[in-house]
């Protein structure tokens, strides 16, 4: 009896298959519980890479309830490829449509948002420009620049106040309070450091990641706040190392 | 088209699986460890701090860049997305050598993270040949093959796992990696004699050792069931095969693989110092 690939698959991610005859034991017995360390080796394997790479959703939920959300994850979203240090893309879209976690609407944005911390781990390095090279610009210049932003940069918008969320659980910061906020991911060197950002402050770094001008970034972000102060998007941008280029037009 | 020159050869010496936790450790005081192992699909990201590392211990140390998802042993086609990620790495690298393992993990899209085992016929022969084809003609130079810790058998199978990588050696001209612990694992999991295994095996083909870990189960009948952990020492039963292995075949670059439960650096040392006791006296 010939086991095919595809049988195997098939009954390494799901427990209530039979184990597919024609693999045995050394006396030629139905390999049993031999063909369930495959299966535990895969599943246990992927769940600890995903409690790993989300280590926040896990404390979130607790080691037991996450290793269940994880087997349930693994089983129908295996990797697609061998490039386990970004493997999670769609647990986001996953907690959304988990019932059991349903009433927990922040767990998809802090999924994202430690996606966007592991992305930016891994991100090319580039080298900041000198931020002399900013105050030396004459308001109206500023204004015609565009920057190129470093490809460590991460943006996590949400309606949440997930940086407070995530500082809570990973390091014991100050108890959250309810509002939007957007997560600014930068990488100074190696560790990625994060920032949170005003819903318009988004709107300034969304606009100038997409290569608008500085001007035109802060049109966007006054007209969705009259008040809004660019000073710590840019100071973040600065201290993170983001800013790789200037483009005066 | 072989002819891209490695920069080093592995050294007949203790090396160990790298782990970034002990790259303070090994940059300060490598102690008997000459040589070190990584596993490349962790440095196939664009930068950052795995990079950096790897380019400052590659100054120091001849690196064995060790495949774990190419699924070699796969029924579909080698991921060419990811042979050209590996190809990337061997080329700015330029390692002492490149290992993968006579198994699958990849089949339909799904990527399964473990190291699944095949049948021993001749199809399965031919397309693993096919494969580390392949991969020599896309590297630019001979691979080395790994024996794998198997749990269960396939019915199917025509040959011995020995016969089995004789045969791609001779075809396909790669090298063979002899890990130690999977010959333990797989002889006692399967009834066979670990010492015979040895003797069957093609010893002058082999280019590097791997000594790892594993835990002791028993299977539904209560027979001994050995899984392949990578977790804890090694066991006496391995040193004994390794040392016997070293008297038979000679020295070889030797590794010391820890990937679950890693312990802290002297305990990694202490272990590739036990390595090197044994061959040392094979050496003067």
């Amino acid at each position: 009896m010939n086991v095919d690939q595809t049988q195997f698959r098939k009954a390494i991610l799901d427990p209530g298959r039979d184990v597919p005859p024609g693999l045995v034991d050394p006396e030629g017995r139905p390999a049993g519980k031999r063909f369930d360390v495959y299966r535990n080796n895969v599943i246990v394997s992927l769940s600890n890479a995903l409690g790993e790479a989300f280590p926040v959703i896990r404390k979130l939920l607790g080691d037991n309830n996450f290793s269940i959300l994880a087997g349930h994850f693994v089983r129908a979203h295996p990797p697609a490829s061998p490039l386990i240090a970004t493997y999670g893309d769609a647990l986001p879209g996953f907690l959304e449509g988990f019932e059991p976690v349903r009433s927990l609407g922040y767990l998809p944005d802090i999924a994202r948002l430690e996606l966007a911390l592991r992305k930016s781990y891994h991100a090319a390095d580039a080298a900041p420009i000198d931020s002399a090279r900013l105050q030396e610009l004459s308001p109206d210049r500023l204004m015609e620049t565009r920057f190129a932003l470093a490809p460590a940069l991460r943006l996590v918008r949400s309606d949440w106040p997930i940086v407070a969320i995530w500082r809570f659980n990973a390091e014991d910061g100050p108890k959250p309070e309810m509002g939007p906020e957007t997560a600014l991911v930068t990488r100074p060197e190696f560790d990625p450091i994060l920032t949170a950002l005003s819903p318009a402050g988004h709107g300034f770094l969304a606009e100038l990641a997409q290569g608008r001008t500085f001007g035109a970034a802060l049109e966007t972000a006054t007209e969705q706040d009259p008040d809004f102060d660019l000073t710590p998007a840019l100071a973040a941008l600065v201290s993170g190392g983001a800013i790789t280029a200037l483009h005066e037009e | 088209m072989l002819d891209a020159t490695p920069r080093q050869t592995l050294p007949l010496a203790p090396g160990v699986g790298y782990k970034p936790q002990h790259f303070n450790a090994i940059m300060e005081d490598p102690g008997p460890v000459r040589w070190l192992e990584i596993h490349a699909e962790n440095y196939m990201g664009q930068g950052g701090r795995p990079l950096a590392q790897l380019r400052h211990l590659a100054e120091r140390f001849p690196i064995s860049v060790h495949g774990v998802g190419l699924s070699i042993g796969g029924e579909a086609p080698l991921d060419a997305d990811h042979l050209a990620r590996l190809r990337h790495l061997v080329d700015w690298l330029n390692p002492a050598s490149f290992s993968e393992h006579l198994a699958w993990s990849s089949h339909e899209t799904a990527f399964l993270n473990d190291l699944l085992p095949l049948p021993y016929t001749a199809e399965a022969l031919s397309r693993v040949a096919d494969h580390i084809d392949q991969v020599q003609e896309a590297l630019g130079r001979p691979m080395l093959l790994e024996n794998p810790s198997t749990y269960l058998a396939f019915a199917e199978s025509e040959m011995a796992e020995t016969e089995f990588l004789r045969e791609i050696a001779r075809r396909t001209g790669c090298g063979l990696l002899l890990d130690i612990n999977n010959v333990f694992v797989s002889c006692t999991n399967q009834k066979l004699d670990p010492r015979g295994y040895i003797v069957d095996f093609p010893l002058d083909l082999v280019g590097e050792i791997h000594l790892g870990g594993h835990d002791e189960q028993e299977d539904e009948h209560g027979a001994p069931l050995l899984i392949d952990s990578h977790g804890t020492e090694v066991v006496d039963p391995v040193w004994t095969l390794y040392a016997e292995t070293i008297v038979a075949g000679g020295a070889r670059p030797s590794l010391i693989e820890w990937d679950t439960d890693v312990p802290d650096w002297p305990v990694l040392a202490a272990e590739a110092d036990r390595a090197a006791r044994i061959l040392t006296p094979v050496l003067s």
